[in-house]
């Protein structure tokens, strides 16, 4: 008995221990995003006078944010090359996976092992950045838009996973279809398409942030701004104070000027806020399309 | 049965013609925006020049070892080499326990709306661009108003310019890392705990054994598997620390410890033209890489774990 009660307080002791740990680790996760944003409302003359890091503004300020509205021109411009290329390029790289993804997944296909290891070999060897670079320039890609789309047309890993998710349907729902005289055509998109809803939804999810998130391609193969994405323009902007006259704002509209960190602050929150608003909703497709990748095949 | 083998290849390509029309355009995408670019490390024995277009690539002169070489001999060579170590071996030091632990305490804690509300937090950096999480790095050590110089001077310091003294950099770097990859790296881990067997924990705790008990002789045994599968990964990466956030965060005043070969390749390459050197370079890196990958391969093989291939 005493035993026992011995054993369950150190339970308990490492519960609370693990509680506050878990806590602390939120904490630092939480409060460098939770800054940015309230940085994004400090006003030159209260960082002249409390001078250092400001958790909570005494009064929230504007002008940042109406600085931007007055560069919206650019900001919307960066902001549909974005959409241009997560719309146009998760398309383009889920038709290329599916049916990539799909042809791999025939266990009967006379090849089937050659060509994956034709693939599997691009992931362990790369030419590099610059002949990757030369090749965009001398297929006439340079600083068009389509850049940032072709040269990532599909992903080996997310491929690979999705090619072990066609094969793990079982091959007597395609027998059965064969049996009621579908062909290959049907059999793909009557049977196997939507048993993988949830995965391809998955895919889609992890190539749209990917193109969301993108800069270092944009950077190498497109010079004219108003070509570039969301994150190139903030890139910019946070990068080197210089940046922010990307924008062609209006300066005559405020005062005074913001201070440069709620500036950048502001473009950060402003190119963030979609990411967090969807996240919370979609977070769990993310976390089962890890859990997918992880069953090797 | 004997038919069946003498079925000549055109047999297959009827067949199976739909399937092989899907797999054409891939196959055509990894020609063109992989295999090409590896017929095109060939400058980096030629002195290739940027305006001698498609056809220079093989009328260029063929020069050998030359810009192996160049580099070997060079100043920067040893300092990027050794940078490009230091930080993706820090990196591995720090980073790669750290979601283990972590996976470790979520796995552990009761209360399911706290469990999941830790692990949703924890994974929100993961979707956050390398723009924008420099773009806090940046805001968090900022000599006027940043978090990190606030608690500097809290505890009596002068403020630091944290992203202008190189002794600073990798610190910087590797948190950061920490900071935005330790909540998805999690996933796998706990992923694999969840799959253990119950029963075990329950007959170790009517042997009367502890919680930390139970995590070092059931848990981490039972996700070992996964434990070395990363390792292999992460240890094929030691010589490929990405340019990106480097990029976004360094200036020629910490090049001393910021510097490394894919970062040097970018401004040799993108930024001097210097084509012929800079791939040279680059597939120095692409080289030892490959090595580094089969290597660690076949020593988590010899150890009777199961390896990626």
């Amino acid at each position: 008995m005493k035993r026992n009660k011995k054993y369950i307080s150190g339970e308990n002791v490492f519960q609370v221990v693990d509680v506050l740990l878990l806590t602390l680790v939120s904490l630092i996760i939480i409060i460098p995003v939770f800054s940015v944003v309230m940085t994004s409302f400090v006003s030159q003359s209260e960082i002249a006078r409390r001078g250092s890091f400001i958790l909570i503004p005494e009064k929230f300020d504007f002008t940042a944010f109406r600085m931007l509205w007055s560069g919206r021109k650019s900001i919307i411009r960066a902001y549909s090359n974005t959409m241009y290329r997560v719309l146009l390029g998760t398309s383009l790289q889920m038709l290329m996976t599916i049916s990539f993804a799909y042809g791999l997944s025939r266990r009967n296909l006379k090849g089937r092992s050659l060509i994956t290891k034709y693939v599997v070999v691009t992931m362990l060897f790369s030419g590099g950045m610059i002949p990757g670079f030369l090749l965009v320039q001398l297929l006439g890609l340079y600083n068009t838009r389509l850049s940032m789309i072709l040269p990532g047309l599909m992903s080996t890993w997310n491929m690979l996973v999705m090619r072990n998710f066609f094969m793990a349907i079982p091959s007597s729902l395609e027998e059965a279809a064969i049996i009621d005289g579908a062909n290959d055509v049907q059999i793909l998109t009557k049977v196997v398409l939507p048993l993988s809803k949830a995965t391809i939804a998955t895919i889609a999810l992890f190539y749209a942030v990917g193109h969301w998130n993108a800069w270092f391609d944009a950077m190498l193969y497109i010079n004219d701004v108003s070509k570039m994405p969301m994150q190139n323009l903030l890139r910019n902007i946070i990068t080197a104070t210089s940046g922010i006259s990307d924008l062609e704002m209006d300066m005559t509209l405020v005062e005074t000027t913001p201070p440069t960190i709620a500036m950048q602050s502001a473009v950060i929150v402003i190119s963030t806020l979609p990411i967090i608003c969807v996240y919370p909703f979609v977070q769990k497709y993310f976390v089962k399309g890890v859990m997918v990748g992880s069953i090797k095949g | 049965m004997v038919n069946e083998k003498k079925r000549s290849i055109w047999y297959y390509l009827k067949r199976d013609r739909f399937i092989y029309c899907l797999l054409i355009p891939g196959i055509l995408y990894y020609l063109i925006f992989h295999y090409l670019p590896m017929l095109g490390v060939i400058i980096a024995f030629k002195d290739y020049k940027p305006f001698f277009g498609l056809q220079g690539i093989f009328t260029s002169q063929w020069v050998g070892f030359k810009h192996f070489m160049k580099f070997f001999r060079s100043a920067y060579c040893m300092r990027l080499i050794k940078n490009t170590l230091l930080i993706s071996i820090y990196s591995l030091l720090w980073g790669f326990p750290i979601p283990i632990i972590l996976a470790l305490l979520i796995n552990e804690v009761r209360g399911n709306l706290f469990k999941r509300s830790v692990q949703t937090i924890s994974y929100l950096p993961h979707f956050l661009s390398a723009v924008i999480v420099c773009g806090i790095i940046r805001n968090m050590v900022s000599v006027d108003g940043g978090l990190v110089n606030a608690i500097v001077k809290a505890f009596g310091g002068t403020p630091v310019s944290f992203l202008s003294e190189p002794q600073y950099f990798r610190t910087i770097y590797i948190a950061s890392g920490i900071w935005s990859g330790m909540g998805w790296a999690s996933i796998i881990y706990i992923a694999a705990m969840a799959g253990l067997d119950q029963e075990l924990y329950d007959a170790a705790k009517v042997d009367g054994a502890g919680v930390l008990k139970r995590m070092w002789h059931i848990t981490i045994p039972g996700i070992m598997p996964v434990i070395c599968l990363r390792l292999i990964l992460q240890i094929g990466e030691l010589m490929s620390v990405g340019s990106g956030k480097i990029l976004l965060l360094y200036n020629s005043q910490i090049y001393s410890t910021a510097d490394v070969i894919s970062t040097y390749v970018y401004r040799e390459g993108v930024g001097k033209m210097n084509f012929s050197f800079a791939t040279a370079i680059g597939l120095f890196e692409s080289i030892v890489s490959l090595i580094l990958v089969v290597g660690s391969n076949a020593v988590v093989k010899k150890l009777g774990q199961e390896g990626i291939w």
